[in-house]
């Protein structure tokens, strides 16, 4: 499915500051029986969001009209647990286009590259001060830029590069999907088959 | 060929990278794909809006687990979201000439159970599967792991997935395991010592004694849970053990196949002198019955042991108490006497037919404690008769338990089989994240035996005293 292209993304940012956030929070399994990617968002951290009635909690990051923005920044060990793409969806359905962290689960990483939400890996230091800069002023912008690999905290100017391989920055800039890449490789991989 | 010492992961990984890309992932080809109905049919709609079809449909195995019901699976499925998914797999499977083991076909059951069983999963393969627990197959010394939607339309349009190398742990367990501890707690140690991420961005394998001498049924519970420390897989190397599982299953080689393909998963192993970006080693006597007591399978400790303090583990005070908080439990607390009110065994983890033999071992003879509510669920229908063939039905009959259906089950709660909030459960699953089993669920992770034994007790008890 396609995504919209990432480059450069300036916004204020949503505070998580727990650790080993998993996807079983991100969206709970009891709301993976669609067969069509549609409506995730409603159920991102269901369960952290809204009581037992259905109604929301006053006191998650969600609910509070203060935090806004396109950036989720969320503790270390972010999106482990299961490899549900349903996670990743939610997180972009709901208008999040980038997670930082100071450190991914493997699955989730990669889910969120291929669905057009860039995790942001950064040192546990540089993810202190986005939260205190967050906690001195709720709409203090980040700004993520994708060509120059950096992440800045417009307020204090403070920045730090993060890492990506060539490819999948590349796919991210452009809209593009593995699917296109391999679909254009069809005949290799059969007489890869073929010799196996 | 470079006749350098080359690992295990190394033989399997490089004979499947059909391109390098520069600064990119590796271009993986996968001999195994099986699919289920939640992970696929967004995959499949995928392929629908692109024009496109699946590359190597024989290649593709697809069974219904996760949103099954237990009971009652003659009758229609009552969920209408639940019947959707069902229904969408068998049309998708239809349309593209995949093989689909759903509901009441007599070769159903947990994906990573039914797929070893029938001899799919086989030594030095590439295996993949929407789901995280793909790790299981590894025990074959395949490399096994799971993937997102994304890739399972990679998978069915080009059998293909773009994949960065993983950097290579080994994990050694030598000596021997102590009574009444079983694979379940030799994963539930590693995976307290290395925590929840621990060994993300690597594969683990699992070397040493503790893993030579054990069962297939064993070495697959091992596997299974690597990814709960983070791994993406981990695997054993194939050897004897591993051959006679295989030999005589319905999908297995037969034949002069059969002869060729031993001759190659016997050259399966780590030459003596490779190396790892990572190696540890544990000592089998080190290691007692496991329990959990927080929210995530890191949070286990020996099941005579107190909950830790705070700064006595690793990552945020805050963290920490919020977990202990969600399970009404206090640092320092010990768990043996905690009331327990479910217990479940079943799933990818604990639910294949050695799982239900540990579990008889303890129960026969006594007899369930009234106020626990049990769920036995097999991990398939094959293992479902292997129960009812060994006489463990009866056993389990005997002492009040009821034999459910196979499926996914309370392990991620997606059908009926959820447990109610603020409730305890001793699960032989994999994950006790919050609300895992049900929106409010306390899962306390643990062995067969120690499921077994809160069964009958009703509380957290040390299995040994059953021993």
């Amino acid at each position: 499915m396609a995504y919209d292209s990432f480059n450069i993304l300036k916004s204020s940012a949503v505070p998580l500051p727990i650790e080993n956030v998993d996807t079983d929070q991100i969206i709970p399994a009891r709301f993976l029986k669609a067969t069509e990617r549609k409506g995730f968002g409603d159920n991102l951290f269901r369960d952290w969001r809204y009581d037992k009635n259905d109604a929301p909690k006053a006191d998650f990051v969600l609910n509070n009209p203060t935090y806004s923005g396109q950036i989720l920044v969320g503790g270390k060990n972010f999106g482990s647990g299961s490899s549900r793409e349903h996670a990743a969806w939610a997180i972009y359905d709901y208008g999040f286009r980038c997670v930082v962290s100071s450190f991914f689960a493997d699955i989730f990483r990669g889910n969120a590259i291929n669905v057009g939400v860039l995790p942001v890996q950064v040192s546990p230091e540089f993810l202190h001060e986005i939260f205190t800069a967050i906690e001195a002023d709720p709409k203090a912008e980040l700004v993520v830029n994708l060509p120059d690999q950096t992440i800045t905290i417009v307020a204090t100017g403070a920045s730090e590069k993060f890492a990506i391989n060539g490819y999948k920055k590349n796919n991210l800039l452009n809209g593009f999907d593995d699917i296109d890449y391999l679909q254009a490789m069809k005949s290799e991989i059969s007489a890869f088959a073929e010799n196996r | 060929m470079s006749n350098s010492p080359t690992t295990l992961f190394d033989k399997v990984w490089d004979s499947h990278v059909v391109r390098k890309i520069a600064d990119g992932p590796d271009v993986f080809f996968i001999d195994r794909h099986f699919i289920h109905e939640v992970t696929s049919p967004v995959a499949f709609l995928g392929l629908e809006t692109r024009g496109i079809g699946v590359l190597f449909p024989e290649r593709t195995f697809a069974t219904a687990d996760h949103n099954t019901p237990t009971i009652n699976q003659h009758l229609p499925v009552e969920d209408p979201l639940s019947a959707n998914q069902l229904l969408q797999l068998e049309k998708n499977t239809a349309k593209y000439g995949i093989s689909h083991w759903g509901l009441g076909n007599p070769k159903n059951g947990i994906v990573h159970v039914v797929g070893p069983e029938n001899g799919i999963t086989l030594p030095g393969m590439t295996i993949v599967c929407g789901d995280s627990h793909t790790s299981t197959h590894g025990a074959f010394g395949a490399i096994a792991f799971g993937i997102g939607t994304s890739e399972v339309e990679m998978v069915l349009s080009s059998q293909c997935i773009m994949q960065p190398k993983p950097k290579k742990m080994r994990i050694n367990v030598n000596g021997a395991l102590g009574k009444g501890v079983t694979p379940k707690d030799v994963a539930l140690y590693i995976i307290s010592k290395l925590t929840t991420s621990g060994a993300t961005g690597y594969f683990v394998e699992y070397a040493g004694d503790v893993f030579e001498k054990m069962s297939m049924e064993g070495r697959m519970t091992v596997c299974n849970l690597s990814i709960e420390m983070g791994a993406r897989g981990g695997m054993i190397a194939p050897d004897q053990t591993t051959f006679d599982y295989i030999e005589g299953r319905e999908l297995a080689p037969k034949g002069a196949d059969w002869d060729k393909q031993l001759a190659y998963w016997k050259t399966l192993k780590t030459d003596a002198g490779a190396s790892f970006d990572e190696e540890i080693t544990f000592l089998a006597s080190e290691i007692e019955p496991m329990i959990t007591y927080g929210t995530n399978p890191g949070m286990g400790m020996g099941i005579s042991k107190n909950i830790p303090n705070a700064e006595d583990v690793e990552g945020g005070v805050a963290t920490y108490e919020k977990s202990l908080e969600y399970m009404g439990f206090a640092q320092n607390d010990s768990m043996i006497g905690k009331k327990v009110d479910y217990v479940f065994i079943g799933s990818c983890t604990n639910g294949r037919i050695e799982d239900f033999r540990a579990f008889a071992s303890i129960v026969k003879g006594r007899k369930k404690a009234d106020h626990v509510t049990a769920w036995v669920v097999p991990g398939s229908h094959i293992v479902e008769a292997q129960i009812r063939e060994e006489g463990i039905y009866d056993i389990l009959t005997e002492a009040g338990f009821a034999l459910r259906q196979p499926g996914c089950s309370a392990c991620l709660a997606m059908n009926d089989d959820k447990i109610p909030a603020g409730k305890y459960a001793v699960s032989t699953s994999n994950r006790n994240f919050e609300g895992r089993q049900g929106p409010g669920s306390r899962t306390l992770l643990a062995s067969p035996l120690v499921a077994a034994a809160a069964a009958i007790t009703g509380v957290v008890t040390d299995p040994r005293e059953f021993l």
